[in-house]
């Protein structure tokens, strides 16, 4: 088991120095001068070489990535030219807020999606079955930004349950301290995840309903809930744990979606503001994140499968 | 214009030259298993259907989308304008076939260029085994782990968007999927017989690939277009709302659904739901064949 880990994690090791050479590189071609960015368009030549040259923008393209790589490696992210802060700093300040709207959003959606996709096998077929499938199907195809705005026009404006904004306190524990204005930022993500997430869920039901161990529980006549809690869900829920791994990406965007609508400042209205800024180093370094992130995601997940299902073989 | 979806099912029928049966023929025996897939058909229908009413529908209801006309802006449906006009005063229905023109190029731009290097990359992947292969797949591993979302938003901010700009930079990173499963097909593939007496009667590598591996691998390349398109069709509409999108005059359903969303809380509904329900019915239709495509090729070749 120790052995499959560390496998993996150099493995992800690879992955993600990969990660950040292509997301250096290509942000690198994609910006032009940062003298030029943090200047403005006013600054002369002269000026704008003396700034590359200053912080060593006018080195080759490898050797200021190595340089920002080692500069990666002892923990400095980078420095916002335009904010005049360190990078660090400014993902400092959102990280926990948009954690936390990330951690409440896949706990709703797990909560929710985890017993829908088990019930809408167990009673396969029926009226509610194809009503949750057609559920699923129309709500993973709707833009979640759409999701928000009708939220918002139902919950907000036609029944005034739910401010349409989203608290704007600055402490990370603001959906436990104001939960009646993170209701409808953590519903937008959360309902995207469950489309997915019940369908996963229903299919690996409906594999293990078939299965010996089931009948097995069924015949010796233990009550069909118990059948349910105690054997069915742990072996069904494998699959979903690969999935709720790759979620990752898709969290981390609706994050950015359900921030800019409900306006939320965290990372994701962070790295909006720094995209309408042309702010480089903070959006070099939160796609950095959020692709190690990913990478997490996926060897959590690896690492989760095998210790709840001892039958998987570890060969990475 | 043809569906995304019409054209490959054709292309299928004439590389099965494995049996012997005329175009038309396959072509039929194909579309009568699509009857046994009433969701697929529905959503063919539906997709026919939408694009019809963007593609066809300005020839017959004609309306002005270059001129701004404050007179008129943002009219509730009335007589004239049965979807009301926006607040440049362009007539609402007419614009949702513009912008749906424009949202469903790019997302046939998008799938197109995701398919043609995902289906090149995979096979030569799956051809080459060994050292190159497995180099070729975790770079596919670690282009994967990339943010998509946030580098084509970074890339569409930096240059000016356009239908072929954002079509082929979207496509430029979402042809991972297939090159993965076009690679596992050609890992089968390759050790079928015909391909073994194609290579034994000394085909070259180029006829290998473009005769024999592409076309037996089709079934997986055209059920995944089908969810390319409906994907990129969901990132162009986010890219309009989050304000990177096409710029005036030029607009696409997300660009429109995202200006309307502005004026949601003044009521003009005409301007957020008609087009909202377009895209929602598009992705809808796309992943509804497609899930009924998979079906029916994953039953034809197992």
């Amino acid at each position: 088991m120790a052995w499959y880990v560390l496998r993996r994690l150099a493995i992800s090791l690879l992955v993600l120095i990969g990660i950040s050479a292509v997301v250096y590189f290509l942000l690198y071609f994609v910006q032009g001068s940062p003298g030029r960015a943090v200047l403005g368009q006013r600054a002369s030549p002269e000026a704008v070489a003396a700034f590359n040259s200053e912080h060593g923008f006018d080195r080759p393209v490898l050797e200021q990535y190595f340089s920002y790589l080692g500069q990666l490696l002892h923990g400095n992210l980078g420095y916002s030219y335009k904010l005049n802060e360190s990078v660090a700093t400014l993902l400092q300040q959102n990280a926990g807020r948009s954690a936390m709207l990330s951690l409440a959003a896949l706990v709703l959606a797990l909560a929710i999606a985890v017993p829908l996709g088990i019930w809408q096998a167990v009673k396969r077929n029926s009226i509610v079955d194809h009503a949750a499938t057609a559920g699923s199907y129309t709500l993973y195809a709707t833009p979640q930004f759409l999701l928000g705005l009708v939220l918002i026009a139902l919950f907000s404006q036609a029944i005034p349950l739910f401010p349409s904004q989203a608290s704007q306190s600055s402490s990370a524990w603001v959906v436990f301290t104001d939960p009646r204005a993170m209701a409808l930022p953590v519903i937008t993500i959360a309902l995207t995840s469950i489309a997915v997430f019940s369908r996963y869920q229903r299919t690996a039901t409906l594999d293990q309903l078939g299965q010996d161990y089931v009948k097995v529980a069924r015949a010796k006549g233990l009550p069909e809930r118990l059948v349910l809690t105690r054997h069915l869900l742990r072996n069904s829920c494998q699959p979903l744990i690969t999935v709720v791994g790759l979620s990752v990406p898709a969290l981390l965007a609706g994050n950015l979606i359900a921030e800019t609508v409900f306006n939320y400042s965290g990372l994701g209205l962070l790295f909006l503001n720094s995209l309408q800024r042309e702010d480089y180093p903070v959006l070099l370094a939160y796609t950095l994140i959020v692709g190690t992130l990913t990478v997490l995601g996926n060897l959590i997940a690896d690492v989760a499968l095998a210790i709840t299902d001892p039958r998987i073989e570890l060969s990475a | 214009m043809s569906t995304p979806t019409e054209m490959p099912v054709k292309s299928v029928a004439v590389q099965t030259h494995t049996e012997k049966i005329s175009l038309s023929s396959a072509f039929k025996m194909r579309l009568r298993k699509l009857r046994e897939h009433p969701l697929g058909l529905v959503g063919l229908l539906l997709l026919l259907l939408l694009a019809g009413f963007c593609f066809i529908g300005p020839y017959f209801y004609h309306t002005d989308q270059t001129y701004v006309n404050l007179a008129d802006a943002a009219l509730p449906p009335n007589s004239e304008h049965p979807l009301g006009t926006d607040a440049n005063g362009f007539d609402a229905l007419g614009r949702l076939m513009k912008g749906g023109q424009v949202s469903l190029e790019i997302g046939l731009l998008a799938a197109v260029t995701a398919t043609v290097l995902g289906t090149l990359y995979g096979t030569i992947a799956g051809l080459a085994k060994g050292v190159l292969d497995g180099a070729m797949m975790r770079l596919v591993d670690i282009f994967l782990s990339v943010p998509f979302l946030f580098v084509v938003l970074i890339l569409s901010a930096r240059f000016s968007a356009s239908t072929v700009s954002l079509g082929l930079v979207i496509g430029a990173f979402s042809w991972l999927v297939p090159a993965r499963l076009v690679r596992g097909e050609v890992l089968t593939l390759r050790v079928r017989e015909f391909v073994l007496a194609a290579r034994v009667m000394g085909a070259s590598r180029r006829r290998l690939i473009l005769t024999h591996l592409i076309p037996n691998a089709l079934g997986v390349i055209i059920v995944n277009i089908t969810f390319q398109v409906a994907d990129a069709i969901l990132i162009v509409a986010t890219l309009g709302f989050l304000g990177f999108g096409l710029s005036y005059p030029a607009t696409d359903w997300g660009g429109q659904l995202s200006n309307g969303a502005t004026y949601i809380s003044d009521g003009y509904w005409w301007l957020v739901y008609p087009v909202g329900a377009c895209i929602i019915l598009t992705v809808l239709a796309l992943n509804l064949l497609g899930e009924s495509l998979r079906e029916m090729f994953g039953r034809q070749t197992s």
